[in-house]
């Protein structure tokens, strides 16, 4: 059953990949969305297995690399956290591929696109059954590659081309470091089976590791270098870059990859290694800072942002922050829970935005939508439920959309770790969670309400999407409300060591989920109150008061910039790494392999091949005298040669 | 200087020789002038051979400038039939015009 | 003795002179003229050694033949006047030193030089002292024994030299009516006779 969920998609891409054209269109989206719900149905088949009934298993399917001490087989481990990951990633593929048919119908490369998808997912499966590092890897490496070929679909768009190039880069370093990670790894503990390196970790606590002559203590190192991996891969601050461009790619791609499952990759990994980071506490207190500090990041970025596809990029940019710092603080549960339920509402939200974006005839800038939502209604009810969901709205004790519960706990508990990275992390992510209340409320209020801003051809043309297209959204509104009260006693709560088993490891002293549900009363408020005021905020912005963005702008003009250029990171980066490395490239290239390889090499040995064959042909001057004079002068010489060794 | 002996016969056949082999070369007039000093060589070489059959009472060296004699005949009708078919295509017989074979 | 060597230097010198003016005469006429004399006094030369078969056959073929061919073909061609270009004189040097180094070798050669002592074992054809019997018929007795199969192939070198020079100059003239005795014998009365039938009292 575990080896079906994983290859049916795999399946789904090659038909639809190879023979889309012989199949045809329907063909191909038949077999790929079937290949999916059937994939999904068994998930959850599994997922109650596991979870419920508490098997947790490994199945081995063969060997791989067999070299010396290094043995490494194609494994499936499905242990409770990876039938949750199993169940999202399923869930939201199956929905995104079935929201696609309605979404992609005009385009004529559609069993491409459903192959790409189909290829994604499978990947995606394979990261996270993955019994050791290098298939993890493996599936780490496809899915980045699932992602270029997806961003870049429409690949005849420069804009596009490019935006998938610089998710591919910044990816590969964040690769870099998870390679060295996973070398340290074995070099440390001489497997790279995650059960045998899990049992191995407690021995290695305090070992040191030595290279280039400084040493440093071996788990901190690795998991640092494994969190560089992350934080690319899962577009933390510093790499990114990429998750801003890679709105380029169609919308139901942001959803499935940047939203719910490639994104999660990073924290999912972090929480899968929780034995060995739970050794290294100083990598976790790294974590913690960087998931803190791109939660606020994002979230001041999105302030001011007018694609409304970006604005819920970096939307999720900051929640993932948000699972980061959860980790970082040792609530691995906490993390996952957010996980699971931010996939469902931003999955909702990237979605509903395809349908509004699709209603409004391919206007993506929120400067010219507005006034719509009596129009299509059902989208704007949907997209409300995946804003109050994000912004965790609910009623303490009685009940609460998916986010609350999620990110509330996320704060409870890095206010419960009592350290200063974890109240670091508390205060950041309550100012984080009132900046996402005002830029997810503004984005609702400036694409739905208000006074149209679009043109007259464009507002006579908007229309409710198609079925296909709502269906998906239902199903993830239904997860959006009630998943959080649905998961919360078993993710986070009483039950949650029966629900987890030995998925995820936390040391006695760091229990930081128990913990959170022994706060401070004030603590539980804090984000509702802080989402509230956001709420209030938005609507004195642009429903109370239009004016008073532009003048807020005008007023605070450096801040507006800054946060507009997105804290001029691009820039930064273009100027430090991009323009050295092409002057550097360039430079190797001319003068370096033009100019002494080639000019030594083949370019030299032709050119003086050419040069002595010119001399030589000057010889020939088609003379006949000159020929016989050469003759002569042969003769001479030869009869001379002969005279004087005959002398001698 | 009065006995006229080998040596002789060897020093003006090698006169003609040379004269023959400058005249190849330091002509500029015309490929009639270079034929003709092949010619001239080839004499020289016929004196060269009768002149020491003589001497060596060896009759070799006659059957020899016999057959050095039919071969220049042959190769000197040859030689000016090229140069008759050459002058009708090019038109020219100048040695300064002949360098077609540059390379 | 003396009549010999007087006669010897006359031949030698004129051939000598001739030699020259073959190379240096500016009308290509008289290099033609210039190169026959030359061929005349060798022939002279050759009698004085007594290879007087030789010298007849010289003049016979060199002179008949050869350089009468090369007089049809120095008047064919039409050659212009070719005033001495200024541009050999780059080469004087070099050939002058090439000449001198030659010049010295010869000297060297002709100073020094012995006849082998095994010489007289190696002569192959030993011939008769001159007055026991003609020259030519001491050839002739040579040429068809010993070396007839080198006479035969000398003549068909020379066969090959006369197809060699037909096939390299003959060219067919456009527009000119030649006769085809085979066509002409050959007509039938088809192609030659028509009968046509006129009515009385009006012209063909």
């Amino acid at each position: 059953m575990d080896q079906l969920i994983v290859l049916l998609p795999l399946i789904g891409a090659i038909i639809a990949g190879f023979f889309g054209r012989l199949i045809g269109d329907r063909g191909a989206m038949l077999v790929t969305c079937g290949a999916l719900l059937i994939s999904a149905a068994l998930s959850c088949i599994v997922f109650y297995d596991v979870a419920f009934a508490g098997n947790a298993r490994v199945t081995e399917l063969f060997t791989w690399i067999d070299s010396g001490s290094f043995e490494v087989s194609w494994a499936l481990k499905v242990d409770t956290l990876t039938a949750v990951m199993l169940l999202v990633v399923t869930g939201v593929s199956s929905m995104v591929h079935v929201y696609s048919v309605g979404y992609m119908s005009h385009d004529p490369h559609k069993p491409r696109f459903f192959a790409y998808l189909s290829l994604f997912t499978f990947f995606m499966l394979v990261l996270v059954t993955a019994d050791n590092f290098v298939q993890m890897f493996f599936g780490w490496e496809g899915v980045g590659l699932a992602s270029y070929l997806l961003i870049g679909f429409w690949y005849e768009r420069p804009s596009a081309n490019a935006a998938a190039i610089k998710a591919f880069l910044v990816n590969r370093v964040g690769d870099i470091g998870f390679a060295l990670g996973i070398c340290g790894a074995f070099l440390l503990f001489g497997a790279a089976g995650f059960d045998e390196v899990f049992t191995a970790a407690p021995n290695f606590a305090n070992t040191e590791l030595e290279a280039f002559g400084i040493s440093g203590h071996a788990l901190t190192i690795i998991c640092i270098l494994l969190f560089i991996g992350a934080m690319g891969k899962s577009a933390q601050l510093g790499l990114h870059t990429w998750l801003p461009d890679a709105m380029e790619g169609p919308t139901p791609v942001s959803a499935l990859i940047h939203a719910a499952t490639m994104v999660t990759a990073g924290v999912f990994m972090v929480a899968r290694l929780s034995p060995i980071f739970e050794y290294a506490p100083v990598a976790l207190e790294l974590v913690t800072y960087v998931g803190a500090l791109t939660a606020i990041f994002a979230a001041s970025v999105g302030l001011t942002q007018n694609d409304i596809k970006r604005v819920i990029a970096y939307s999720t940019c900051s929640q993932l922050g948000y699972m980061f710092f959860a980790l970082g603080v040792s609530a691995y549960s906490a993390g996952i829970f957010h996980l699971m339920t931010h996939a469902f509402f931003k999955a909702l939200l990237f979605l509903g935005a395809g349908s509004v974006i699709h209603a409004l005839s391919g206007e993506q800038d929120m400067r010219k939508m507005g006034g719509i939502f009596k129009l299509i209604p059902l989208t704007w009810g949907l997209m409300w439920i995946g804003t109050i969901a994000l912004l965790g709205i609910g009623i303490p004790g009685i009940f609460g959309f998916a986010g609350f519960y999620s990110k509330d706990i996320v704060l409870e508990a890095a206010y419960a770790a009592h350290s200063t990275h974890g109240t670091f992390a508390f205060a950041m992510g309550v100012l984080a969670a009132f900046m996402t209340a005002f830029y997810s409320c503004r984005l609702m209020f400036m694409t739905f309400h208000g006074r149209p801003r679009a043109s007259r051809e464009v507002m006579a043309h908007v229309h409710e999407s198609p079925q296909v297209m709502l269906i998906p959204l239902y199903v993830l509104a239904f997860g959006a409300v009630f998943a959080g009260l649905a998961a919360y006693q078993y993710f986070v709560g009483d039950n949650k060591a029966a629900f987890w088993g030995e998925a995820l490891l936390v040391l006695p002293g760091n229990d930081t989920v128990e913990a959170a549900h022994h706060v401070p009363l004030w603590v539980k408020l804090a984000p509702l109150v802080s989402g509230l005021g956001g709420v209030a905020l938005a609507y004195l912005y642009y429903m109370a008061a239009p004016g008073l963005p532009a003048k807020t702008a005008t007023a605070l003009r450096p801040l507006y910039l800054f946060s507009l250029n997105k804290w001029y990171f691009d820039e930064l980066y273009d100027r430090v790494f991009v323009r050295p490395a092409r002057v550097i490239g360039l430079g190797l290239w001319k003068s370096g392999d033009g100019g002494i390889i080639d000019r030594f090499g083949p370019d030299g040995v032709a050119a003086s091949t050419q040069n002595a064959s010119r001399r030589t042909a000057a010889l020939q001057s088609g003379y006949v005298y000159h020929y016989a004079f050469a003759m002569l002068v042969g003769v001479v010489v030869l009869v001379t040669w002969y005279i004087l060794s005959q002398l001698g | 200087m009065l006995e006229i002996g080998l040596g002789h016969y060897l020093t003006v056949a090698a006169i003609l020789f040379s004269l023959g082999i400058f005249g190849i070369f330091l002509n500029r007039k015309n490929v009639i002038i270079i034929l003709m000093s092949i010619e001239l060589m080839l004499l020289a070489v016929n004196i060269n051979l009768v002149a020491f059959s003589t001497h060596l009472q060896d009759l070799v060296g006659q059957v020899f400038a016999l057959f050095v004699l039919t071969v220049a005949a042959a190769e000197a009708a040859i030689g000016l039939a090229i140069l008759v078919v050459y002058f009708r295509n090019r038109g020219s017989i100048s040695v300064e015009d002949i360098n077609m074979m540059k390379g | 003795m003396i009549i010999q060597a007087l006669a010897f230097y006359l031949f030698a010198a004129v051939a000598v002179a001739a030699g020259v003016m073959v190379v240096s005469a500016r009308n290509p006429v008289h290099s033609v003229l210039f190169l026959i004399l030359a061929f005349f006094n060798a022939a002279g030369l050759f009698v004085l050694m007594g290879a007087e078969f030789l010298a007849m056959i010289l003049v016979v073929v060199y002179v008949g033949a050869v350089a009468v061919l090369f007089l049809f073909v120095v008047m064919m061609l039409d050659i212009n006047f070719v005033r001495l270009r200024e541009g050999s004189l780059q080469y004087l040097p070099l050939g002058a030193l090439v000449g001198i180094i030659l010049l010295v070798e010869l000297v060297l050669v002709g100073g020094a030089w012995i006849v082998s002592p095994a010489a007289d074992a190696a002569l192959s054809h030993p011939s008769a002292p001159a007055g026991e019997m003609h020259n030519t018929r001491a050839l002739g007795g040579l040429i068809y024994t010993d070396y007839i199969y080198l006479f035969q192939i000398s003549g068909l070198v020379l066969l090959v030299a006369m197809i060699g020079a037909i096939v390299l100059t003959l060219r067919q003239r456009e527009g000119v009516r030649r006769q085809s005795i085979s066509r002409q014998t050959a007509r039938t009365r088809a192609e030659s006779v028509e009968v046509k039938q006129v009515p009385s009292r009006s012209g063909v």
